[in-house]
């Protein structure tokens, strides 16, 4: 009787914490939705402003394809190494889902820095965000994204750590199933900016 | 966490399969995209078109194989929270252009 109850208990408390990340998971995705209504109200300021020059600089003269194409190689290897990394936890690897997070970073960081570089080039040209219009809206849209981006990576690295530290803890799975989600988001925007403010840019 | 929660909460969904096939997809229409542009091959408006199309289309696919949203009961909130979101974007994007593009017409 008592090892019935117990039982009962217990397939009670797991139904729970199912519960329990199911609803995190759905309350991170409203987060991710709310931030994609921040990304469009940018989005739509920077096609609205996309040729106010201002005599300055145009999307023609200023990006490089096969540089941003690289920038989006980084970004999308980056996305399949994180989904491994998920299917690595599924398969309770711990190792491996700290080498795929870890390869993650990496290419991540390789995109941030390519984007840091060609904001500087940009800026110490004369070319900043103060130029036209065109580059506000310019310097607004895909500065926001790599600070998503940035923001990312000190989440990965925490997350690298604490999958050291606590190993594939129920809490810490469900971290990581977040941080994946977040990372798969980031990765969408991009295709968003690189189709709207680089490849119709240069045409 | 036992393997049945993962299973039941989404993640489940995460197999090689499902990454890889996303993967070449993605990698596809990014080719496309970018080899429409630096070939100049087509006309603008055509190319305009074929750019968004296939940036269209890849967000479908990151979100089906990286993301596994689908119409099962468990993330049925998800795709309509998204469905809503889209919404909104139409709203702001479509919106900003079509009331910018009036204004600078009757302003010339």
């Amino acid at each position: 009787m008592a090892d019935y109850a117990s039982t009962v208990d217990l397939a009670h408390a797991e139904e729970l914490e199912q519960e329990m990340v199911t609803n995190r998971v759905f309350g991170f995705w409203i987060y991710l939705m709310s931030d994609l209504c921040l990304f469009s109200a940018i989005f739509g300021t920077f096609v609205v402003l996309s040729h106010n020059y201002a005599g300055g600089p145009t999307g023609k003269q200023l990006f490089h394809l096969p540089y941003v194409l690289v920038e989006t190689l980084l970004l999308l290897c980056s996305s399949a190494t994180c989904g491994l990394a998920m299917v690595a936890m599924r398969n309770e690897k711990k190792n491996l889902v700290m080498l795929g997070l870890a390869v993650t970073f990496l290419l991540g960081l390789g995109f941030i820095s390519m984007e840091i570089h060609e904001f500087s080039r940009m800026v110490l040209a004369g070319d900043g965000p103060g130029r036209s219009g065109f580059l506000s809206a310019f310097f607004t849209l895909v500065g926001t994204h790599g600070a998503h981006v940035s923001f990312g990576l000190l989440w990965m690295a925490v997350t690298i750590v604490q999958v050291g530290l606590k190993g594939l803890s129920a809490p810490v799975q469900s971290r990581l199933m977040r941080l994946s989600m977040f990372w798969h988001f980031l990765d969408i925007v991009w295709i968003g900016v690189f189709t709207t403010v680089y490849l119709r840019g240069v045409l | 966490m036992n393997q049945s929660l993962i299973e039941r909460v989404g993640a489940g969904k995460a197999s090689l399969r499902s990454y890889a096939t996303g993967f070449i997809l993605a990698i596809i229409l990014t080719g496309v995209s970018f080899a429409a542009v630096m070939s100049g091959a087509m006309s603008r408006s055509v190319t305009l078109f074929v750019i968004f199309a296939a940036a269209a289309l890849q967000s479908l696919v990151h979100i089906h194989y990286f993301l596994h949203l689908d119409m099962s009961s468990e993330s049925r909130w998800n795709v309509l929270a998204l469905v809503f979101t889209v919404l909104v974007m139409a709203i702001f994007i479509g919106g900003s252009v079509w009331i910018m593009y009036h204004l600078h017409q009757r302003l010339m």
